[in-house]
């Protein structure tokens, strides 16, 4: 059913009695064309572009939990595309161009608010920094405004100005960045891909990888074994796991990053700001609450859960910021494993196996690059060729020393 | 992850005490190595999921490294040692 203005009239005449599964859940067929394994936000966005995009539709999505219990529920829900580097900014753009147009594309509201995301700069090297970045993406032709603090008071008068360590300047604003509902993200792209023949299949784990020489001949899961052509990994987060399987060693560190949600507020943040002097950002949720971040927890984690100590260091970082945190009352936090990779950028590329594809070490800025990320990979996966916005997330940058470093800050992962 | 963690020369100790470097590595190569030997010494980790040793620095008490051996999913630790007594090999 194709979700409209009459559709929701016709189902309230009729007692909401007649809405139907937004997806089926079938049982796994024993042979695909194409496997992708992971059920995240990545892998139910590469099911839907291959089976729209590129004609591809015997195609199965294996996720190990139920739809959406990675990342792709778990993130601060931020999209936008201020990228620094060649290889990075047209990506993300392009990223940004999908969610545009994403809610109509695949018939599904999930909220996209183009609120503007704002980065603070707190010394003339910041600025300097920030403006660099803002000339780089015009040049790309992505929207990047520098506003000074006269701009910045009137846009956000309650942060604090006049701190004495990190006075605010001011900000570096994509005007078109803002924030997603991640879950209906997940929801939309499984139900295009659904509609598409594409079989979602939930609780189903991969347990092992069948191989014949160098070609994958299917996988073994905890629903049996399923044969196919092409194999796609889309497991950020557990990557390292599941590459082992085939013998991988990869340029990737898990680690945990917390995420946290305060009580319901009246309206006061109408954007997203980040604090530039320490790693925090926030956005206020439709229903009121503050959804706030930081930095990752710096030791190697698969446990989706954090620790106080990074409590305390984003509640500090959000006080500096906004002084007025200082009474609200933290609702709930939780924490995703992330896919560090060694220069904090991303990997999508074929392996040094025939038909397994790859695609993780999205660090903890995958759900923006959600759209483009399932349209580059179902590029790479039907065309064996990386798509022009895509072709800087190679495999093997690291041992040919191209390195993405869009931070500069070194081959370490748990510094990104 | 446990609040305590216990150095080998200090006893139990809070856990912000230490700094946590990451995996052991397989050891420093040497200086000619081959570039693949160094690709997978900088970049290349075994990231598992279950048991993993890693280098703790105490940096808030006896200053000495050590190695933990620690569980990822439960953050259980097995074990801990300081990182001299721990006899790695020679570089490729």
């Amino acid at each position: 059913m194709r979700y409209s203005a009459l559709s929701l009239l016709g189902n309230a005449f009729s007692k909401n009695k007649n809405w139907r599964p937004a997806w089926r859940n079938p049982d796994p067929k024993p042979h695909y064309d194409v496997i992708i394994i992971g059920g995240g936000g990545h892998g139910l966005a590469t099911a839907y572009y291959l089976s729209k995009v590129f004609g591809v539709r015997n195609v199965a999505v294996l996720e190990k939990g139920y739809l959406g219990s990675g990342n792709i529920g778990r993130n601060t829900t931020i999209i936008r595309s201020n990228y620094l580097l060649e290889g990075n900014n047209p990506f993300y753009e392009f990223s940004m161009k999908l969610w545009e147009g994403l809610e109509q594309d695949f018939n599904f509201n999930a909220m996209v608010s183009q609120r503007g995301v704002i980065n603070l700069f707190h010394s003339d090297a910041q600025r300097d920094a920030y403006t660099r970045r803002g000339n780089a993406m015009r040049l790309h032709g992505v929207d990047a405004e520098l506003l000074n603090r006269d701009q910045l008071r009137e846009k956000l008068p309650f942060l604090d100005y006049e701190n004495a360590r990190f006075p605010i300047m001011g900000g570096l604003m994509q005007a078109r960045g803002g924030t997603v509902r991640h879950d209906a993200v997940a929801w939309g792209f499984a139900r295009g891909a659904d509609q598409n023949g594409v079989d979602i299949i939930q609780n189903c784990e991969v347990t092992g990888i069948e191989r014949d020489g160098d070609q994958i001949t299917g996988v073994q899961t905890t629903r049996g074994a399923i044969t196919c052509n092409k194999l796609a990994m889309a497991v950020a987060g557990s990557s390292s796991h599941v590459a082992k399987m085939v013998d991988m060693r990869l340029p990737i560190e898990s680690h945990a990053l917390q995420a946290f949600v305060s009580e319901g507020l009246k309206p006061f943040i109408d954007t997203v700001v980040t604090f530039g002097a320490g790693h925090f950002y926030v956005s206020q949720s439709d229903k009121g609450g503050l959804v706030f971040g930081g930095d990752i927890e710096g030791y190697n984690s698969y446990a989706q859960r954090g620790n106080l100590a990074c409590v305390e260091h984003v509640a500090e970082a959000g006080m500096a910021m906004i002084p007025a945190l200082s009474r609200v009352r933290i609702l709930r936090s939780w924490g995703g494993i992330m896919d560090m990779s060694m220069d904090g950028s991303p990997i999508m590329d074929r392996t040094h196996l025939a038909n397994l594809y790859f695609n993780g070490g999205w660090c903890y800025g995958g759900f923006k690059a959600t759209p483009a990320s399932g349209y580059c990979f179902a590029h790479l996966l039907a065309t064996d060729t990386p798509h022009e916005t895509a072709t800087a997330f190679r495999m093997d940058r690291f041992a040919r020393g191209y390195l993405l470093d869009e931070k500069g800050v070194g081959a370490q992962a748990n510094l990104h | 992850m446990s609040s305590l963690v216990k150095c080998p020369h200090c006893g139990l100790r809070p856990r912000e005490e230490f700094t946590i470097r990451g995996e052991v590595a397989t050891p420093r190569p040497n200086a000619g190595a081959d570039e693949a030997v160094w690709f997978d010494h900088v970049y290349l980790r075994d990231n598992p999921r279950g048991e993993h040793s890693e280098y703790w620095h105490h940096s808030g008490g006896c200053r000495r490294w050590l190695v933990l051996t620690r569980d990822t999913v439960t953050h259980e630790t097995s074990d801990v040692v300081d990182a001299s007594t721990l006899k790695l090999g020679e570089g490729a």
